[in-house]
């Protein structure tokens, strides 16, 4: 059974400048890390492997120093990764993100079953996964806290919000897996030296996927963030309770009463 | 598009969740704050409500702010399955053009809004907290906290149609339902096989709602940072249990293990808006207050004068919860020794 990992660099903090005008955020000199949901996906293709054998490959669009999360899940046990990476890429919304990498998918095409995180941790929209379901018209499955295969049905336990489902698909097909799914195996060293000497990251930029520059990047995106501003949160003028600790919360506690609200 | 094609697309449609033939309560926040913003562009508010025997919702959907309700009541679409809908909804949107799509961003909502969104090549901004409306652009902005403490971001879709977004539940305000009102009923009839639709629910396991949840809360103690450690919770806890309160926390104690992720509030907890807030050891960032501001009382308990909360606090105590938390608990139980 052989799967695709999308996986996506993310800054490692949250402290982090903005261009104003296309409210994209600046990642250049921000060290990225691989965004943490994405591990789990990684784990559950490994385990997936581990039981039915196949090879995966771990596809990301991103510049170029987001080879280094490749190159993490290398380590983890990935056979391969592919980079999408170009300048016109820059500035997507997850329109234009599912749009590249499913162009990707379509020149691997070979796969079974696509993995991706529920929701990266920068943009958090968890709108990637579906979208690139859409696109390939695959059916999907999201959420995803534990994963069975057999033979070419693919079922999920979905978890919402007060309970679950149990989904069932035929393959191919998109999965979205939630933190919870599983604990993603921690490298040892000499898979780590593995993964930068011996396993190779391909670079494919827009004209290796064969796409139409309108579709791409900022121009190709649909969602556009107008802007991005300091805001005060502010409701009225606040009434500060004196005095010392006992006096305070015995006042406190009177205006609740006052209020009702005991 | 070209701006002959957008000037096509008028009206806004909420797609209506349901459970088990009760919508669920983001969708009816969503007609009413559909109905202030559709007002604001003299257009119509559209309800679309997909289920089978979904016949009973439509009129309180009407008193919720719907001018029309267009129903797709069947079989095949008994339990949510994304391509069912996806293709009812698409079908009508096709057909009929409105010019904004809101979704609850509930697992559901935010499992079928992308999907839509990228069959219909459109933009969706995922999980606002806030909406209005452009006038001058004729343009729906969408917005949330952004990174950094204070920062929030506006989203727009100018060059597509419908201009999509899934809203965070509990955010926009329940309004009062208006029994006089009066709109139109749509069935629509489907064409769908079952043996085209590629996914099938085996089970669905929901636990029932015991209404003391953290959202439906009355009166929330919502613990931060300042609590220093477990141990503070605790504390926290037993001055909730004296309120008939319940603990809330923000995201860093859960975070640091001190208490599991369905207390966090905020934008990426829960949006809550109980009569009484009391923030003990909270700063009071973008993020927090996303999920709280809407709260009908709000105390802060904080040892720094300048903390953000105090600039939406109605009343505060400048203080050490380590003292002040105590006061309280001494206060309440010699005010009711039964307890
Ligand atoms: C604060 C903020 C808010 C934003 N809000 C919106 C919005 O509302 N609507 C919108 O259209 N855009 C939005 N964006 C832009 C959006 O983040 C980017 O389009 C991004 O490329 C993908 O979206 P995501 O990070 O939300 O990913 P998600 O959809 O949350 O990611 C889900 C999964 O998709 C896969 N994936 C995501 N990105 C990649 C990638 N580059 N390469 C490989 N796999 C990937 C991963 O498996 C990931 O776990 C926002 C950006 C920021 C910073
Ligand atoms: C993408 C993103 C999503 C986020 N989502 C959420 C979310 O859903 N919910 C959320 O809450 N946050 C969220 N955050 C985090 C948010 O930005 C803040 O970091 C967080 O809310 C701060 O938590 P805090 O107020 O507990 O801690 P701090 O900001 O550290 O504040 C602690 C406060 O306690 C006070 N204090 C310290 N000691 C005492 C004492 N002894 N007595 C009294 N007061 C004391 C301090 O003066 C300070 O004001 C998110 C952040 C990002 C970037």
């Amino acid at each position: 059974m052989d799967m695709v990992v999308c996986i996506k660099q993310v800054p490692e903090t949250t402290d982090i400048g903005w261009d104003p005008q296309t409210g994209s955020l600046i990642r250049e000199g921000v060290p990225g890390i691989l965004n943490p949901n994405d591990k789990n996906a990684l784990e559950a293709a490994l385990d997936l492997r581990e039981k039915h054998g196949g090879l995966i490959t771990a596809l990301s669009m991103g510049p170029p120093q987001a080879e280094e999360a490749l190159r993490e899940a290398l380590s983890m046990g990935i056979d391969r990764g592919i980079l999408l990476s170009d300048s016109l890429f820059a500035g997507a919304d997850t329109l234009s993100t599912s749009y590249t990498l499913g162009l990707a998918l379509e020149k691997i095409a070979r796969f079974d079953l696509i993995l991706c995180g529920k929701e990266s941790s920068d943009g958090m929209t968890a709108q990637v996964g579906p979208q690139l379901a859409e696109l390939l018209n695959l059916p999907q499955l999201t959420c995803a806290i534990e994963i069975t295969v057999n033979r070419s049905a693919v079922k999920i336990k979905q978890k919402l919000e007060d309970g679950f489902r149990i989904l069932e698909t035929c393959l191919p097909a998109l999965i979205t897996v939630e933190r919870e799914i599983n604990r993603p195996r921690i490298p040892a060293m000499d898979s780590i030296i593995e993964a930068y000497r011996d396993k190779k990251v391909q670079v494919w930029a827009g004209a290796d996927i064969g796409c139409h520059t309108e579709h791409l990047g900022l121009k190709g995106s649909p969602t556009r963030s107008r802007k991005v501003y300091r805001k005060k949160v502010k409701r009225g003028e606040v009434t500060i309770l004196e005095g010392e600790p006992d006096e305070a919360a015995k006042e406190l506690i009177q205006i609740l009463k006052q209020k009702g609200l005991l | 598009m070209s701006p002959d094609e957008l000037k096509e697309y008028k009206g806004l449609w909420v797609f209506i969740e349901q459970r088990n033939g009760n919508p669920v309560r983001v969708s009816l926040e969503l007609l009413g704050k559909g109905r202030t913003l559709a007002d604001q562009l003299d257009v119509d508010v559209t309800a679309i409500l997909v289920g089978e025997g979904v016949s009973g919702i439509p009129e309180e959907l009407i008193y919720y702010g719907a001018d029309r309700v267009i129903i797709a009541d069947d079989p095949i679409a008994r339990d949510y399955r994304t391509e069912v809908y996806a293709d009812i909804i698409v079908e009508q949107v096709l057909r009929e053009k409105p010019e904004i799509l809101l979704i609850g961003a509930t697992c559901i909502g935010r499992d079928l809004a992308p999907r839509i969104s990228a069959r219909l090549e459109t933009g969706c901004t995922a999980d606002c907290t806030e909406l209005h409306i452009d006038k001058e652009m004729r343009l729906i902005v969408a917005a949330k906290p952004f990174f950094g403490r204070n920062l929030m971001a506006d989203f727009i879709c100018p060059f597509r149609r419908p201009q999509m977004a899934t809203v965070r539940p509990g955010v926009m305000e329940l309004k009062a339902q208006d029994r006089k009102r009066k709109g139109k009923l749509i069935c629509v009839d489907l064409n769908l096989k079952e043996e085209d639709i590629r996914v099938t629910v085996l089970e669905t396991v929901r636990s029932a709602p015991d209404g003391t949840s953290l959202e439906e809360a009355d009166k929330v103690v919502v613990g931060g940072m300042g609590l220093g450690d477990v141990k503070g919770f605790e504390m926290l806890k037993e001055l909730a249990d004296l309120l008939r309160a319940k603990v809330g926390a923000t995201s860093l104690p859960v975070d640091a293990g001190w208490i599991s992720k369905d207390y966090q509030v905020g934008q990426t907890g829960k949006a809550i808006r109980p009569r009484l807030y009391i923030g003990c050891g909270v700063s009071g960032a973008i993020q927090h207050s996303a999920g709280m501001i809407h709260s009908e009382l709000i105390v802060a308990i904080n040892i720094n004068p300048k903390a953000d909360i105090f600039n939406f606090a109605d009343y505060g105590i400048i203080g050490d919860v380590n003292e002040i938390v105590p006061a309280l608990i001494k206060e309440l139980h010699e005010m009711n020794p039964k307890i």
